[in-house]
């Protein structure tokens, strides 16, 4: 209880000014980020980004919010993607006019159908129930996709043109920064709709069924229900993101909505941490970049993701944000300061262990790939031959070296986490 | 027809029974600890991969014996260091653990040993039909398959209704405190149920491997098939997940085997449809097309109907 009304108290009193700053600061980041980051890359990285950070929170809306982990959330993500392109090409046979830019919405509406029929019977269970039922219907609709090719047009998915809708002001979204501040629109018009569906009842009472649905019934809230609006709300964001995505490609696949999807959506929001609600959107924008700039780099940026989703998993269930949240009451003190010599101190052997390590992944992967002869690799800007002896010694080194400094750090490292968040008079377990 | 039924029949059967040596792990493994192992199947892939690299050293036999212990070995870890660890955030912590572990194994799978099929094989004394019926040959491996499945399936059945350790896993099953009073070793027990279930999930891939192909994609394609066993055939009942196993292995070869579709049942009755409709599909979809969704099919319409399975005695 005391936690509610500590949390509760300085959000109502809280002047407007202060709850729109991030607001704005969010719009005027939106605005400028092609300013700085301006290459096709970036923009083609931007685009990507921003549809899934309002599919991964989407996402959170059930995990986060509602405490349902759902296996099959591309399904409303891939249909949205569908009856959009679908829409496109209508458009572009003149069956009807309808401003190309509002396309998303057709896909937000069928995800809202689907989430409708689906959660009507998916949600009367939170948990492993929920869980399966959802694979179900991911595992069914993803073989559905194939079957039905007059929707879904089989392997090689539907394909729309974005251009040929009425213009908006001399736009047609025929170049990459078009269709960029178009969907930079949509993000910022959604993230705020989910922010303020979960400040509504139906999105407080989401967090309460997920904390305890007994006692939330006895409040008088059917837990069942509760759920099924989180879940049509989420289907429905689902779709929008769906739509961008179709807007964004031009080109809708079975693989939108398959499980491979669904799993990434949960990688995003878990890494990201699901606790928050900015998690997603760092989870998202980390996904991306790793997907588009470390894939770059390496042929293994899956089996690195797969790494850091396993070790975030055990070891910080809070997820990235939740690393930053932790922070706040040594921050509130003033003490962050004195938490930056000890980072540094355990940090950097801490890299050198983990620059090790993947090295030693980098250098095996390239001895077994390459082609034979072959043994000249470079890492990181550095050029060294993949069989030498003494590219193994430097990497045994880096590994060994690493580890037992990062290792004789930590209690220091410990110490100074306690030292900042010993409040002054009473305790506050922020730091456990 | 009636060789069609017959080699349906026997290719459901053992298609069932390998089915039932991932499930029956699973089942138990759930059952004990709550946990859905969505990494289980990616023992079954390790198992084929293990096997395979022995065989290349040391033969098939070798590998049939050797591989699914290291499996079952690794599975112990696994839920020692892993599993027991995630245990303290809840429920959905673990099954997301699961969840990336099968993600992880997957990619480490291909990190080790690529992403091409593998060259792995029935051992040369295996490779003749066993009999020939209707002018259809049954290969002699597949019995081999069958046999193996069958001796589990018995074995497993003693141990857990026969033996002293079945008493104390099927005690800790159901009242895990009380058992863990009486002075057993409950964390011990479930370690050991978790790695023998990985390791019996690892004989079926060893088994499996030369029949299905020995791929990376080869845990996701069966992975999903054993959740819908264990749900359908009810949380935690070793019958119920050998009759469901049974029951979608003749489900899908049946339905791979019968080639009928919605069109030859309209033209029972004497209805033609529009042939450039939206809704053509629909009515030219045909059996061997909807086989890969019937199980979910199946495992939806199990949990809205029949939450707790066809022979489960709780729900999840």
């Amino acid at each position: 209880m005391s936690e509610i009304s500590k949390t509760a108290s300085p959000a109502t009193a809280r002047p407007l000014m202060k709850t729109l700053l991030p607001w704005i600061g969010f719009f005027i980041l939106l605005l400028a980020l092609p300013n700085i980051f301006s290459s096709n890359v970036g923009l083609y990285t931007m685009n990507l980004m921003g549809i899934f950070v309002i599919f991964a929170l989407s996402y959170n809306m059930l995990l986060g919010q509602g405490g349902m982990l759902s296996f099959g959330h591309a399904v409303y993500f891939g249909l949205g993607g569908f009856m959009s392109v679908h829409f496109m090409n209508y458009i572009e046979d003149g069956d009807f006019t309808f401003p190309m830019y509002l396309i998303p919405i057709f896909g937000g509406l069928i995800g809202l159908v689907f989430g409708i029929i689906i959660g009507s019977f998916s949600t009367r269970r939170a948990g492993t129930v929920f869980a399966m039922i959802s694979l179900g219907v991911g595992e069914l609709m993803a073989a559905s996709s194939l079957i039905f090719v007059a929707f879904f047009g089989g392997e090689e998915g539907v394909s729309g043109d974005r251009t040929t809708g009425p213009d908006l002001m001399g736009i047609n979204f025929g170049q990459d920064i078009h269709i960029y501040y178009l969907i930079a629109g949509w993000v910022f018009v959604t993230v705020a709709l989910m922010y303020l569906f979960s400040r509504t009842p139906a999105g407080r009472m989401a967090n309460a069924v997920r904390d305890n649905a007994e006692r939330a019934e006895f409040v008088g809230y059917s837990q069942r229900k509760v759920r099924f609006v989180s879940f049509c709300a989420s289907g429905f964001f689902a779709g929008i993101a769906g739509g961008l995505f179709a807007l964004n490609f031009e080109i809708v696949t079975e693989e939108n909505l398959n499980a491979l999807t669904s799993g990434t959506v949960l990688l995003m929001a878990y890494i990201g941490g699901v606790g928050f609600f900015i998690g997603p959107i760092v989870g998202a924008v980390i996904f991306t970049l790793l997907q588009s700039i470390l894939s770059n780099y390496t042929d293994i940026w899956q089996l690195y993701v797969g790494i850091l989703f396993v070790l975030t998993v055990m070891y910080v269930p809070q997820g990235l944000t939740g690393i930053f949240m932790m922070h706040t009451a040594a921050w509130r003190m003033r003490r962050v300061g004195s938490l930056i010599l000890p980072y540094l101190r355990a940090g950097v052997p801490a890299l050198a262990m983990l620059t090790g390590i993947a090295a030693f992944l980098e250098t095996i992967h390239h001895m077994r790939s390459s082609v034979e002869g072959e043994t000249a690799m470079s890492m990181m800007g550095v050029d060294f031959d993949s069989h030498s002896f003494v590219a193994w010694i430097v990497i045994l080194a880096l590994v060994v070296v690493g580890g037992y400094l990062t290792r004789s750090q930590l209690p220091q490292l410990k110490e100074a986490w306690e030292m900042a968040n010993k409040p002054p008079a009473q305790r506050e377990g922020a730091g456990s | 027809m009636l060789e069609l039924i017959f080699f349906s029949l026997l290719n459901g059967v053992v298609t069932g029974l390998l089915l039932f040596m991932l499930a029956s792990g699973l089942t138990l493994i759930f059952s004990m600890m709550g946990v859905l192992n969505f990494a289980h199947a990616s023992f079954y892939m390790l198992g084929a991969y293990f096997a395979y690299t022995i065989s290349i050293y040391l033969g098939f036999w070798v590998g049939l014996i050797v591989a699914p212990i290291l499996v079952g070995l690794l599975g112990a870890v696994v839920e020692r260091y892993g599993l027991r660890y995630v245990h303290r955030w809840g429920h959905v912590a673990e099954l997301i653990f699961t969840f990336g572990l099968a993600f992880l194994i997957e990619e480490v799978v291909q990190f080790i040993w690529g992403k091409d099929t593998k060259a792995y094989h029935e051992p040369e004394i295996l490779q003749f039909p066993l009999f020939t019926f209707f002018g259809q040959n049954f290969p002699a491996y597949k019995a081999f398959m069958l046999v193996i499945s069958i001796g589990i399936f018995i074995l497993l059945l003693l141990i857990l209704t026969r033996s002293r350790v079945g008493l104390i896993i099927q005690a800790a099953i159901h009242k895990p405190n009380m058992t863990a009073m009486l002075g057993h070793n409950v964390p011990l027990v479930f370690m050991g149920v978790f790695g023998v279930g990985c390791a019996l999930a690892g004989l079926a891939g060893v088994i499996a491997g030369p029949a299905l192909g020995t791929f990376p994609g080869m845990a996701f394609v069966l992975g999903s098939i054993v959740f819908v066993i264990v749900v359908v055939g009810g949380l935690g009942s070793l019958t119920g997940a050998f009759v469901a196993s049974l029951l979608i292995g003749l489900l899908q070869t049946f339905a791979i085997a019968l080639d009928y579709s919605v069109n030859d049942l309209l033209q029972l009755f004497n209805i033609s449809f529009d042939a450039d409709s939206a809704l053509r599909d629909l009515w030219t979809l045909s059996l061997p097309q909807i086989a890969p969704i019937l199980p979910y099919l199946l495992l939806i319409l199990i949990l809205i109907f029949r939450p707790t399975g066809l022979f489960g005695n709780r729900e999840t």
